[in-house]
């Protein structure tokens, strides 16, 4: 999937927690978010992206993929 | 005239304690309230009328419905005439029947006996003839009545015609033009014997004021106003209640058959949603159903530049099933889904989601509210704790203030917006918040006392600065917030809006609304006692369309504005069944009933039911189907009911994806924009073809009822269950009533629905189970289904969509009152009559500075594509906003939609995309290019 189409719609997510002071709540916000409603190979791939580096990524959407469990 | 069978008591309901009286001997219970003529009704001695209807207040003109009440002097009219305790009634009498003949007498010197079209059911000729009377010495031979000259019959209008010679002037259409529609079109002109109906200032009807829906001609007790199709098709042998398949008001509708086809279609007076009135589309263009376009035969081919061939069902399912499983085999099983739609029913939805679930083995499955509500279900789920309305739509009279946001009813939901209009008369305050002047801003006796004019995709800001007035001028409800709400969450989001950055002053530079108009609705909106907040398409389709959902549950928590009648949170449903396809479960992340796939009890009840393993992870939404076409890992869709090439933005990458796809099965009534990129096309059904349910705006079931055979030999649901079927998965249901119970028995807030039970009652809203047996009219009475609300942080989040020296105008989308979607069904109706092609909205300071004049064709370009319309000047949009409707596919509206949507749902931004508008000589090459497909032969 086009790569950059995930890592914009992270961040849209990002954008909505971030409203959150604590950043905890924040990036567990955007964590369960993306879990509940991401289907797998979307979450396999965002998660490749930020273990490639996750450029593009938003602070908060990058630390919730990395809290990510990968897809089986 | 009303529908066939129906007992028309003559005046409405009354809502006092108990009165008993006599009537003609016989007793009778009856509210206060009640007149004389409804409680003689009950008590089965009609009495005769002329001017009186039970949708219409009493007016008491035509002396026709005379009685006498013991120890009363006179003959008071028992329109008018209230009962009272003990009252005895005589109907009838020598003297009685001689002053009804009098006037009877005079009736038919303007309306001859044996005019009327339709003589058995005009109201002046049977009441006439009951009386013994044959003709009028008043019209006889020489009199000024018989030398008058027969006036030209109006024929103007598609649906029905005006015949004034055989109007009797009882100001029933009037009434019913001015009380149940609210639109004020009809007049009488003239004085004494020249006194007559007119619309508007003596125009013909299709050319005045009015909105053709009908209520006039239910109203009139003779032929004066009658539908063509009665004229054409003859007497009703038939009448079948069913469910409007337009919009999410869900009317109630009697379809009249006569000689195997629907002659006429009239709302049902005891319709709980409508009331009794229905509109130009429920009423009038149903005509699409028999159209010449619908294909009523399968057909499959290899390649989508093949030609169709025309199949047997059997082949047509086992071919889609052997692709289907090919695909599968060859790309992996999330290769392929399906789309279901919000115009079919609850049943065929239901059986859709449970093919993909159970027979595809997947769960990507999505759904036409993709596009338009998702927000709305989770917003609300989020917030409220259900993802749906709180009201029913008859709460709105007792609302003190209204709140519409981001909707025009008038155009989208038009039987409402007569209720709304209805309270606005009476009294009730109006704010708008929205882009346009839509309607409601000022019409006949109704204006908005603020009109937040607010810049598209800004509502975030504006909902924020009407909570930050509210929390800063104390305006919050404490002690219902502390009983019903976190606390937590309240207090945190307390502080947010109270931050200065969110005060209307602050927020006037993003929003445009003047802070000052800002304050004093949001004051207005708090201290209601009774706000109600009434929303649509314009809330949700932003990039911030959760959040904007949430803002409004937040704002109605803070002032205490849930869980009665008169307040609430209630999303206008674009199409008739919205809230029922996401209720059965048509998201791709959860099971029908809201409830997620990784819930591991509610995954094993639908395990134990259907007898096959499901996933516990989500499926894909239909824009991640698209981008997963695009990158080959998704090959195959089942699409029913939706045409995915014409609704959805940025259609360039839209039939890039489709196009990228192995096996399309295409399940619709028409050859649709879609359908030139499938391999299959299975013949569809239209609501008049089928058994099943719909759900409502409202929460609503209503039943749809068949009324004609299928056109294509089969029922939607059928057509599921045999491809379900041809792919091993069996579906043996021989009636949509057992999908029901399976529903019901599979999901909580369905529990006690069944057909039975909705005949019995008219309809249900749900949750409907064992805590609520006869449904919940309101929800949220006692505490929020979430348990306690939970406030959430709105921050305003500019969309990425903005204006730019390139792009310097921001284009809205919406709809016309005549026209209804990408216009499938009214296109093929005659309600091409008022608006046969889309225009785009300019203001005239916009067209100025580029040298447009109205009627102009122009070229409209955004960062996605372009497309040319021509221009409509108006100030109903704001400089620097220009707005069109997406009702033909040769506008291609979408073509310059973006891709961008709103972060939890994926919803697309329809509503705001930066576009320039030039002056342009010729069609758009991509239109041209679709000319040229047109002419050619389907294939």
């Amino acid at each position: 999937m086009d790569i950059q189409r995930l890592v914009a719609m992270a961040n849209d997510i990002a954008a909505f927690f971030d409203a959150e002071t604590d950043k905890v709540v924040a990036t567990e916000g955007v964590r369960l978010h993306i879990s509940r409603y991401w289907e797998a190979r979307m979450r396999r791939e965002i998660i490749a992206h930020v273990n490639a580096g996750g450029a593009g990524l938003a602070p908060t959407a990058a630390n919730a993929i990395r809290l990510l469990k990968a897809p089986t | 005239m009303y529908a066939k069978d129906y007992h028309d008591l003559g005046t409405p309901l009354a809502n006092g304690d108990a009165v008993t009286l006599e009537v003609d001997g016989a007793t009778v219970t009856v509210p206060a309230g009640t007149s004389i003529m409804r409680a003689a009704a009950l008590a089965g001695a009609d009495i005769p009328k002329l001017c009186a209807t039970d949708t219409l207040k009493a007016f008491g003109s035509c002396r026709v419905c005379l009685v006498e009440v013991a120890g009363r002097k006179g003959f008071p009219a028992s329109c008018t005439t209230e009962v009272a305790a003990g009252m005895k009634v005589s109907t009838h009498s020598e003297a009685i029947d001689k002053m009804r003949r009098g006037v009877l007498e005079l009736y038919v010197s303007e309306h001859p006996m044996g005019t009327c079209a339709d003589s058995s059911r005009c109201e002046v000729e049977s009441l006439a003839a009951a009386h013994g009377i044959r003709g009028s010495r008043y019209a006889a031979p020489g009199t000024a009545r018989a030398q008058a000259t027969p006036k030209p019959i109006d024929v103007s209008n598609p649906y029905f015609r005006f015949d004034n010679d055989s109007c009797i002037v009882c100001s029933r259409c009037v009434r019913a033009c001015e009380d149940t529609q609210g639109t004020f079109a009809l007049t009488i002109e003239g004085r004494g014997l020249e006194s007559r109906v007119a619309a508007s200032q003596q125009e013909p009807f299709l050319e005045s004021e009015c909105v053709s829906c009908g209520a006039c001609v239910e109203a009139c007790p003779t032929g004066a106003l009658m539908e063509k199709s009665v004229l054409t098709a003859g007497l009703p042998q038939q009448a079948i209640e069913t469910t409007c398949a337009y919009c999410g008001v869900g009317c109630s509708l009697v379809a009249e058959v006569t000689d195997g086809a629907v002659s006429r279609m009239v709302p049902n007076r005891d319709g709980r949603a409508n009331q009794g009135h229905a509109c130009v589309k429920g009423r009038f263009a149903y005509g699409y159903a028999t159209h010449a376009d619908r294909v009523t035969k399968p057909m499959i081919r290899k390649r989508i530049t093949d030609e169709w061939r025309e199949v047997s069902w059997d082949e047509a399912f086992t071919y889609a099933a052997s692709e289907f499983r090919r695909i599968q085999a060859k790309y992996g099983k999330d290769s392929i889904g399906g789309i279901t739609s919000s115009r079919c029913t609850n049943e065929e939805t239901f059986l859709v989601q449970k093919l993909v679930r159970a027979a595809f083995g997947t769960n990507n499955v999505d759904t036409c509210a993709r596009v338009c509500h998702s927000p709305t279900g989770y917003g609300l789920k989020h917030t409220l704790g259900e993802s749906a309305g709180t009201q029913e739509f008859v709460s709105v009279q007792h609302a003190d203030v209204m709140m519409v946001i981001g909707a025009s009813p008038t155009e989208a939901h038009p039987v409402f917006a007569s209720q709304m209009k209805k309270r606005l008369r009476a009294g009730a305050k109006l704010i708008v918040v929205d882009p346009r002047a839509i309607a409601l801003v000022k019409s006949p006796h109704v204006e908005a006392d603020y009109h937040l004019r607010l810049m598209p995709g800004t509502n975030v800001a504006v909902i924020n600065a009407l909570a930050h007035v509210v929390v800063t001028e104390g305006l919050t409800k404490e002690q219902y917030i502390a009983d019903r709400c976190e606390r937590d969450s309240y207090q945190k989001w307390k502080a947010f809006v109270a931050d200065p950055g969110n005060s209307p002053e602050a927020m006037e530079k993003i929003t445009g609304v003047p802070a000052a108009e800002l304050r004093g609705a949001a004051r207005l909106y708090a201290q209601g006692p009774n706000s109600a907040i009434y929303y649509g398409l314009g809330v949700t389709e932003h990039s911030q369309g959760t959040t904007m959902v949430m803002g409004i549950a937040n704002l109605a928590m803070a002032t205490g504005n849930l869980g009665r009648e008169g307040v609430g949170v209630s999303p206008l449903r674009g199409q008739n069944n919205v809230q029922g396809s996401c209720d059965m479960g048509s998201f791709p992340h959860e099971f029908p009933g809201y409830r997620h796939v990784s819930d591991d009890a509610t995954r094993a009840q639908f395990e134990a039911m259907w007898k096959v393993h499901l996933l516990n992870e989500p499926g894909l939404r239909i824009p991640n189907m698209f981008e997963a076409a695009l990158d080959g890992s998704f090959r195959g869709m089942y699409i029913q009911g939706e045409d995915l090439a014409q609704s959805d933005p940025n259609t360039s990458h839209v039939t890039a994806a489709l196009s990228a796809l192995e096996c399309l099965v295409i399940q619709d009534i028409f050859h649709n924009e879609t359908a030139r990129f499938a391999h299959v096309f299975l013949p569809g059904s239209s609501f008049l073809e089928k058994d099943g349910t719909f759900t409502n705006a409202e929460r609503r079931i209503s039943r749809v009822r068949k009324v004609i055979e299928p056109l294509a030999g089969l029922a939607d649901w059928e057509v599921t269950a045999r491809l379900s079927n041809a792919l091993g998965y069996p579906m043996n249901y021989t009636h949509p009533s057992q999908i029901m119970d399976e529903i019901a028995a599979l999901t909580p807030t369905f529990t006690g629905v069944t057909y039975e039970k909705i005949d019995r009652l008219g309809s249900i809203q749900w949750p409907c189970n064992d805590s609520a047996p006869s449904g919940t009219p309101t929800m949220h009475v006692d505490k929020f289904v979430r348990g306690k609300g939970k406030f959430y942080l709105t921050a305003y989040v500019p969309t990425n969509e903005r204006t730019s020296s390139r792009y310097p105008l921001l284009l809205t989308t919406g709809r016309v009152l005549t026209q209804y979607n990408v216009g499938a069904q009214t296109r093929r109706t005659a309600n091409l009559a008022w608006h046969s092609e889309d225009r785009l909205e300019l203001h005239p300071h916009d067209a100025e500075a580029r040298g447009i004049e109205h009627g102009d064709w122009v070229g409209v370009t955004s960062r996605a594509g372009d497309t040319v319309l021509r221009v409509e000047i108006t100030d109903k949009v704001a400089p620097g906003v220009v707005y069109t409707t997406f009702h033909f596919p040769e506008s291609g509206a979408n073509l310059i939609t973006t891709e961008n949507s709103d972060w939890a749902t994926n919803c697309p931004e329809y509503k705001v995309t930066a576009v320039q508008v030039v002056k342009v000589a010729q069609p758009s090459a991509w239109q041209r290019r679709r000319q040229q497909r047109e002419q050619a032969p389907v294939g």
